[in-house]
């Protein structure tokens, strides 16, 4: 045998002994697919939102050994915000692992809605915390789907109920002026239904005004909106538009306390890069906001302090960076759930599902966490897939954002309504079934 | 009535001077070329994110040391280069052999100074003319490379070859410029006023609003063009690309050196989106979204003409007039009256204000009549 051939011959025998070591590990693995962006127009938002998530899965591993034992296997794949890539990334991903996608985390309303054709058939759940269809919370037709924490009906709701309390009640929005400055795609166009339906009872003017991807050029609108003067102008942007249209509001001269954004442009990287234009302006709270808390404590111990973290330690307890870690948990803790119905293994989408479908944080449970201050308990049901309407609302004093409000509770008295009609309606277009939750267990 | 429509206009003409500080990179190019520079958005990107990302403003994200090193002796070979260059030239005019040592040496000495000039800055926040200094010559760098390595071979290739290959420095500058500097949202502060101007208040209830930003960008542009113009009309180069413009095979067999040409060229319109990157950044702040920019250049391109400078002003004042007056006027009539879901027309309507007008004038606004006869 000449040397050439030993080597090759030894390397052959390591490299199969390494993927037999690998297969034989991967049997006790969960497979979860991370659909991110840390490229692309809203890179900016998308990274510390990665950096929580990864964080989170890493933690669970160095510090618990995995859920249960089960280690997690995570792989990201980058969406760059665009839908056609993020299908791609999720059909890449949905098999991998021993089990397939655990579950699937969109992160970008329009994935969610393209991936809701498709969870059903792959069955696969779909988690798409804060965002997606409002009418998804309706587990009785969509049955894969759980925009858990909060849709965009809670909280254009919440915010509406805040402007409504700093008026002194709702009849004083009686012939007000609101402008919706939004996001020209599936995800800002979500809070017009509700905001319609106010506007409607309580006789303000409503007026959405479109700023089309990625809203780097708002001139436009901003100039609109110093001739009709509004009262209140809230804010479905993402990215760059955040920044672009609080730049834009101080330059025409609109109150930045008359603004409210979404929970998605009320996170660091949209306050910042406008610099002491953003002081004054409001977001509402997808429940957390910034800060460092139990968990975080966790991270530095058996991550930070090894080298072992994603980000840099000073941007752990962002608002993204915590959405991350909270998004990131919330899948974990549905697994462990899972896992008291199935075994502690690697569990398939179907068994996860199951797992989201009865999810119960208590408080204690989320002290145990150390997500206590940063979330509120949370039940999730076969007809609430939201598992909280709770939220709040923050402002940026120039420096840091502040919680200048308590605890609201969005209106189902409102809401429940639109939702029915819109799942019925998506029901019946798609001829899908509906369960009657009162006969699940 | 009035007061809205002026303060409309003014915004818009501002808007439309930055839109034409981008179509004058693709003009340079196309003109000197013939090739339509699709990588012309991606250097618009990459040059702010270097300046931004040199002259500090670092928010607690560093960048890598080798970063500033690197880019003080590229600086440092580009003024031991320009120094050489202006020796020869003008010093010692006719000089014998031992130059390409000299070049050497003195490049290698410029590196060096280069290097020890950034270690001695640190990590981060130089001021910011040494960034830009240092940008302009990395852009020139570039330009070089593009020359070298991608357009040199596609000589006598066709046109549509050549944009192709620009396609792809387009997508390759966008990745390599994020991975070298990250894709954060950055600052670069040239100390713009912020505060909104009103004007004439006694006139118009409220006055008419004016972003002094935005004048002052638009006087830098303006000065931009100037000195383009004195270029391209009164050098020796300038003529050169003249020539080369009107017809690359004459202008060769004359012994214009057509690569030198295309070296300068690319190097200028890297200048030219080093200066839309700095408005831009300042404007917007540094991130991706910059090299989407470039897309609101090419209705001016439509309207202005691909071979014309002024072509390049007049088209951007138009479509940034054009496209706000349109969103704050006619989308609200429109949307009235065909009950649609909301305004947003500015994007499609200066396309269609470009083609209209190419209806009327084919060639564009400025650009050459071409009559080729059979």
């Amino acid at each position: 045998m000449t040397l050439r051939k030993a080597v090759l011959l030894g390397a052959s025998i390591a490299a199969a002994g390494l993927a037999f070591a690998s297969a034989a590990q991967a049997q006790n693995e969960q497979f979860i697919p991370g659909l991110i962006y840390r490229t692309g127009a809203y890179a900016p938002n998308g990274i510390p939102f990665a950096n929580g998530v990864a964080d989170y899965y890493a933690l669970v591993n160095e510090r618990d050994g995995g859920i249960n034992g089960v280690k997690i296997l995570y792989e990201e794949c980058d969406t760059g915000y665009a839908t056609d890539r993020g299908v791609e990334c999720y059909e890449r991903l949905k098999n991998k692992g021993p089990t397939g996608a655990a579950y699937v985390n969109p992160l970008s309303t329009g994935i969610t809605f393209a991936l809701t054709e498709k969870a059903p058939i792959d069955k696969i759940p779909v988690i798409s915390m804060g965002y997606g269809r409002s009418e998804s919370r309706d587990g009785s037709v969509f049955q894969w789907n759980f925009p858990l924490l909060g849709t965009y009906w809670s909280a254009a709701d919440i915010i509406m109920q805040h402007i409504a309390l700093k008026e002194g009640g709702f009849d004083k929005l009686k012939g007000k002026k609101i402008v919706l400055v939004y996001h020209d795609s599936p995800y800002g166009k979500e809070p017009i239904a509700l905001l319609e339906q106010r506007a409607k009872m309580h006789g303000f003017t409503f007026t959405p005004m479109p700023v089309t991807h990625p809203g780097v050029e708002q001139k436009a609108t901003w100039l609109q909106i110093r001739q009709n003067r509004p009262d209140y102008v809230l804010l479905w942007g993402w990215g760059v538009m955040n920044s672009t249209s609080i730049k834009e509001a101080a330059a025409v001269g609109f109150p930045r306390d008359k603004m409210f954004g979404v929970w998605w442009s009320g996170a660091e990287p949209d306050v910042r890069p406008a610099e002491g234009g953003a002081k004054g302006y409001h977001s509402a709270m997808l429940q957390h906001g910034a800060g460092q808390f139990g968990v975080h404590a966790d991270l530095k111990k058996f991550l930070y302090d090894k080298g072992k973290g994603s980000a840099k330690w000073d941007e752990v307890g962002e608002v993204l960076y915590n959405r991350g870690l909270v998004n990131a948990m919330l899948g974990v803790e549905s697994i462990r759930k899972a896992q008291t119905k199935f075994g502690k293994k690697p569990l398939t989408g179907e068994q996860v599902r199951w797992g989201i479908e009865n999810l119960e944080l208590s408080a204690a449970r989320l002290k145990e966490l150390g997500f206590d201050g940063m979330l509120q308990p949370l039940k999730v049901t076969c007809q609430d897939h939201e598992g909280t309407r709770a939220g709040r609302v923050q402002q940026w004093d120039g420096a840091k954002w502040v919680v200048v409000s308590d605890w609201y509770q969005s209106d189902d008295k409102v809401l429940k309504p639109m939702v029915d009609a819109a799942a019925k309606k998506y029901a019946d277009e798609k001829k899908l079934p509906v369960r009657d939750c009162s006969k699940e267990s | 009535m009035l007061g809205p429509f002026l303060e409309t206009l003014i915004g818009g003409l501002l808007t439309g001077v930055l839109y034409s500080l981008v179509a004058l990179g693709f003009v340079l190019i196309f003109k000197a070329s013939g090739v339509f520079n699709f990588a012309q958005g991606a250097m618009v990107l990459f040059a702010a994110l270097t300046i931004a990302r040199l002259s500090g403003e670092i928010d607690g994200k560093e960048v890598h040391l080798a970063n500033f090193v690197v880019a003080a002796a590229i600086l440092g070979v580009a003024v031991a280069f320009i120094g050489w260059y202006a020796w020869r030239e003008y010093v010692a005019r006719g000089a014998g052999p031992g130059e390409r040592r000299k070049l050497q040496m003195l490049a290698a000495a410029g590196a060096l100074v280069g290097g020890i000039a950034a270690y001695s800055y640190g990590k981060g926040a130089w001021p910011i003319w040494l960034a830009i200094a240092a940008t302009a010559a990395i852009m020139g760098l570039l330009a070089y490379a593009i020359e070298r390595l991608v357009l040199r071979h596609l000589v006598n290739q066709e046109g549509i070859i050549l944009f192709m290959a620009t396609l792809g420095i387009a997508y390759f500058l966008d990745g390599f410029g994020q991975t070298l500097w990250g894709s954060d949202i950055y600052k670069i502060n040239l100390g713009l006023p912020k505060d909104p101007l009103f004007l004439f208040e006694g006139v118009f209830p409220g006055g008419l609003l004016v972003d002094p930003g935005e004048l002052v960008a638009a006087a830098i542009a303006a000065g931009l063009v100037v000195v383009l113009a004195i270029f391209f009309q009164k050098t020796r180069v300038g003529r050169a690309l003249r020539a080369v413009a009107d017809d690359h095979a004459a202008a060769q067999s004359v012994g214009i050196p057509l690569n030198t040409i295309w070296l300068i060229v690319w190097t200028v319109s890297g200048l030219v989106a080093l200066a839309a990157g700095l408005i831009w950044g300042a404007k917007l702040g540094v991130q991706f979204s910059i090299s989407l920019i470039a897309l609101k250049a090419l209705p001016v391109l439509i309207l202005g003409g691909f071979t014309s400078v002024p072509g390049a002003i007049v088209g951007g004042l138009i479509i940034g007039a054009g496209e706000k007056l349109s969103e704050v006027f006619l989308a609200p009539i429109l949307v009235k009256q065909f009950d649609l879901a909301g305004g947003g027309i500015e994007n499609w309507f200066a396309y269609m204000l470009a083609l209209v007008f190419l209806l009327f004038r084919p060639q564009g606004l400025f650009g050459e009549r071409i009559i080729e006869r059979v």
